[in-house]
């Protein structure tokens, strides 16, 4: 009974968002503000719904309803309970009605906050955002719908795959899609504008906050994904350059890219064509994602849905919301004005660069992920593009934008003086010589340019740390001034200055795993020792384990560095009841110079069995620095300034004029 | 009929461990009797390994694969370069044997040069644009012209008569 009125809840949200995509905007077209204004209730009654149709799911997935089609599919009684409640989520279906929910929610997010917003904005706004509805509902309803049952149900589920039961991944997919969807506002925002003909000074306001805030999703979601991959999938990997994870990334770097222009038209009114263009190829970007992992045209690990018609419906969508996006925007975009001049050598010209790195490195991922793809329904010509291509193309355009980073915020609006930069940057750019300098004589393995990468890393950080201490003219005037200044700093500027710091994080955390990684592969009775990274490891021996859905068999070994115990690491070989499939859970033991990674393989004929161990140096500052740059992202999301409706600042602009 | 059950039995058995160990995520990739005596040699094989595809696995290379076949890849690698092939000669002897398919690396041929260049072109191309707009942009606000003398005669005026509001 619950799952039919969960169903029947998503089919009254399609028939709300109908109703919502073309009442308000017709309103706004003749101006009349009574059905404009049904704009905004029919945004929450939308939200509403999918909510009901979402619990109605996730209920039937906590009691197990097995007469559910989509649950009987997807999970099994044994589960536990916070993997039957992510299972809703695991499979193609589920994942969909979580995609339009969260849809929903921004939808309703904008009709709630947005009381400041002039009217006919809004109602284009809440239109455009309701016809995305419209095509995911139908597309729910019409190819993948989790609501249906089964004329006969099984006695237990099929289960979920085991490597998807982890916590991590439980968080990774809602993440990853707020950050996607997340990008619709933007979108929206910029429809709207391009069918009013006008860019609001409400539009420049409104995209970057919404920007911001799915920009944090979309890199704490990746991170996350990152994260699994390195501990779950058994060989320390922690990026693969899969078509599924460039699927995600490709927003990224397009929503990374938004987040940047949009603080240029924010600031100085520049470069709005230009963001609106991006709002719009960010989100077709996440449409792509969506469909390039949704529509299984690609053979991965992460591809659940394997069905043609799918595919086309998805690419139907897609193709429908960019061309018409960029088609409405080649008709309309002359008629923009354009506003405030710079300097090539500016803030400006330095957050140009920054786009045209970003986005020709998003490009380049897109033309390497659909190049294959293309060729063969071409030509039929299979070829792979691999990492080796994208470490050669991505890495070479990543290196002029580290190195441009720490100037971008130190030079001043309009024309800037780099010169003066540079002066400012003389301590981080010593930080960077004596760190390349110390890694040279140090590390007499790895590839040659790995010192450099680090001391890059070093000077982002560095340029980060002493651009904040600039704004505060620390050193020039009395400590009491520069702690009255930094109280007085823009929150936003703080989270400028995490962000940038992260980024530099992360890119140390990469080369120092990449560059100097040490791996030993060998067999190993018990009672042996194996040394690596100056730790010491004695293999005990192996003994049986039961979990709440799975037997294990664990490998025990004792660490110690220097003779001194450390701690007791117990990789696993697990095979799960349902379905009956094999993983391997590595035993990590971290420490702030890196992790110590062990695996254990398969028993050898000659007794003993086969182990892994890795020694990761520094590869947590790959995460912490994600973790980072989201919270940057927080810091500056809670600047009074950007915070989404905050009232006081902004005027309304245009009064609801009534029918002439 | 006992044969036939059996087949019938054998063909199911090896279904599911075929199903097992393909759906598997890789639990050892290269084996520790695989490895070379020879750490130089070893070095190379991996290097090679990691470059080559494994063609039953979804986006691995043989280097991080437990598939039964990329182990007979990396056992193929192995016996290549004992033999004394370069590296470009052993990934040579098994694109020659498995197609282009198992390159990570696409080779620069006329089917992949748009591939390899549009990186290029699209750098290029971006930039031409920022600067061209740019450059428009900066005539299209080219500075207005100079006052004409009535013009800086009334500007004059206005200027002195500024002080005396601001007094009242």
């Amino acid at each position: 009974m619950i799952i039919e009125l969960g169903h029947f809840a998503l089919i009254l949200a399609l028939l709300v968002a109908a109703f919502q995509m073309t009442v308000p905007a017709w309103g706004a077209r003749v101006r009349d503000p009574r059905m404009m204004a049904v704009a905004e209730p029919a945004a929450l009654c939308q939200f509403g719904l999918i909510l009901v149709a979402f619990l109605a799911l996730m209920n039937a997935y906590i009691t197990s309803d097995f007469s559910v089609a989509n649950v009987a599919a997807n999970s099994h009684s044994t589960k536990p309970l916070l993997y039957r409640i992510s299972g809703v989520w695991g499979n193609h279906e589920g994942s969909m009605v979580l995609w339009v929910l969260i849809l929903a929610l921004f939808g309703a997010a904008v009709a709630a906050f947005g009381r400041n917003l002039p009217a006919t904005l809004k109602a284009n706004v809440l239109a455009v955002q309701a016809s995305i509805a419209v095509a995911f509902c139908l597309f729910i309803l019409l190819t993948s719908n989790p609501f249906l049952r089964l004329n006969a149900p099984p006695a237990d589920g099929n289960g979920l795959n085991p490597i998807l039961q982890d916590p991590a991944l439980s968080f990774h997919p809602p993440f990853l899609y707020t950050g996607y969807v997340g990008f619709s506002i933007a979108y929206s925002f910029a429809i709207a504008a391009l069918i009013e003909g006008r860019l609001d000074a409400a539009w420049a306001r409104w995209v970057r906050p919404w920007t911001l805030a799915a920009w944090m999703c979309l890199t704490i979601g990746i991170a996350m994904g990152s994260w699994w991959a390195y501990y779950e999938l058994g060989w320390g990997g922690w990026w693969f350059w899969d078509p599924v994870e460039n699927a995600s990334f490709m927003p990224w770097l397009a929503g990374t890219a938004l987040l940047h222009s949009a603080v240029v038209m924010e600031k100085r009114d520049a470069l709005k064509v230009w963001t609106m263009l991006l709002a719009i190829l960010t989100f077709s970007l996440s449409l792509m994602g969506t469909f390039l992992v949704r529509s299984g045209v690609l053979t991965s690990v992460h591809s659940f849905a394997v069905d043609p018609q799918r595919g086309v419906f998805i690419l139907a969508i897609m193709t429908l919301f960019t061309g018409g996006g960029l088609a409405l925007f080649a008709l309309r975009a002359r008629d923009l004005r354009q506003g405030g001049l710079f300097a090539p050598l500016s803030r400006e010209g330095s957050l140009v660069l920054n786009n045209l790195l970003l986005t020709v490195a998003c490009a380049t991922v897109l033309v390497g992920t659909l190049y294959p793809l293309v060729l063969e329904s071409l030509t039929g010509a299979k070829i792979s593009v691999g990492p080796p291509y994208f470490n050669l193309t991505f890495g070479p355009l990543m290196l002029p934008l580290l190195i441009a980073l720490p100037f971008g915020p130190m030079l001043a609006w309009k024309r800037g003086d780099l010169l003066g930069a540079a002066q400012r940057l003389v301590f981080a750019a010593i930080l960077a010589v004596l760190v390349l300098a110390l890694a040279i004589a140090v590390f007499h393995r790895g590839p040659v340019l790995a010192p450099f990468g680090l001391a890059l890393g070093i000077f982002v950080m560095g340029g980060a740390v002493s651009e904040l201490l600039f704004r505060v003219r620390f050193g020039s005037v009395p400590i009491a001034e520069t702690w009255r200044r930094l109280k007085s700093q823009p929150r936003s500027s703080f989270g400028t200055t995490l962000a940038h710091f992260g980024v530099g994080l992360l890119v140390i955390g990469i080369v120092a795993t990449s560059a100097y990684r040490e791996e030993r592969i060998l067999v190993m009775k018990p009672g042996e020792d194996v040394h690596i990274a100056g730790y010491t490891l004695a293999f005990r021996g192996v003994a049986p384990a039961t979990g709440p859905n799975y037997r294990e068999v664990l490998g025990v070994f004792d660490v110690s560095r220097a003779g001194a115990p450390l701690t007791r690491l117990e990789p696993s070989k697990r095979v799960y009841d349902a379905p009956p499939q094999p993983t391997t859970e590595a035993g990590i033991h971290p420490s702030w110079r890196g992790d110590l990674y062990v695996v254990l393989g398969d028993a050898q004929k000659g007794g003993g069995y086969a182990v892994r161990l890795y020694f990761n140096p520094l590869v947590r500052f790959i995460w912490i620095g994600a973790l980072i740059m989201f919270c940057g992202g927080a810091v500056s999301l809670s600047d009074r300034r950007l915070r989404v409706g905050a009232p006081g600042r902004v005027r309304r602009l245009t009064a609801p004029a009534p029918a002439e | 009929m006992a044969k036939r059950a059996g087949v019938v039995l054998f063909a199911l058995v090896s279904g599911v461990i075929a199903a097992l160990t393909l759906g598997a995520p890789p639990v050892m990739a290269v084996e520790p009797d695989e490895i070379l005596a020879d750490p130089a040699l070893e070095a190379r094989a991996r290097h090679v390994s990691a470059g080559l595809r494994c063609l039953v696995c979804q986006n691995q290379s043989i280097d991080d694969s437990n598939a039964p076949l990329a182990r007979d890849l990396r056992l193929l690698v192995r016996e290549r370069l004992k033999a004394g092939d370069t590296d470009a000669q052993v990934m040579q002897f098994v694109e020659d044997r498995y197609g282009e398919f198992v390159l990570l690396r696409p080779a620069l041929n006329p089917h992949t040069l748009l591939l390899w260049l549009a990186p290029l072109f699209v750098l290029l191309g971006a930039m031409a644009v920022a600067v061209s707009a740019l450059r428009r942009r900066r005539l299209q606000a080219a500075p207005a012209p100079n006052l004409t003398g009535a013009e800086e005669e009334k500007l004059r005026a206005l200027l002195a008569e500024a002080p005396e509001r601001k007094s009242d």
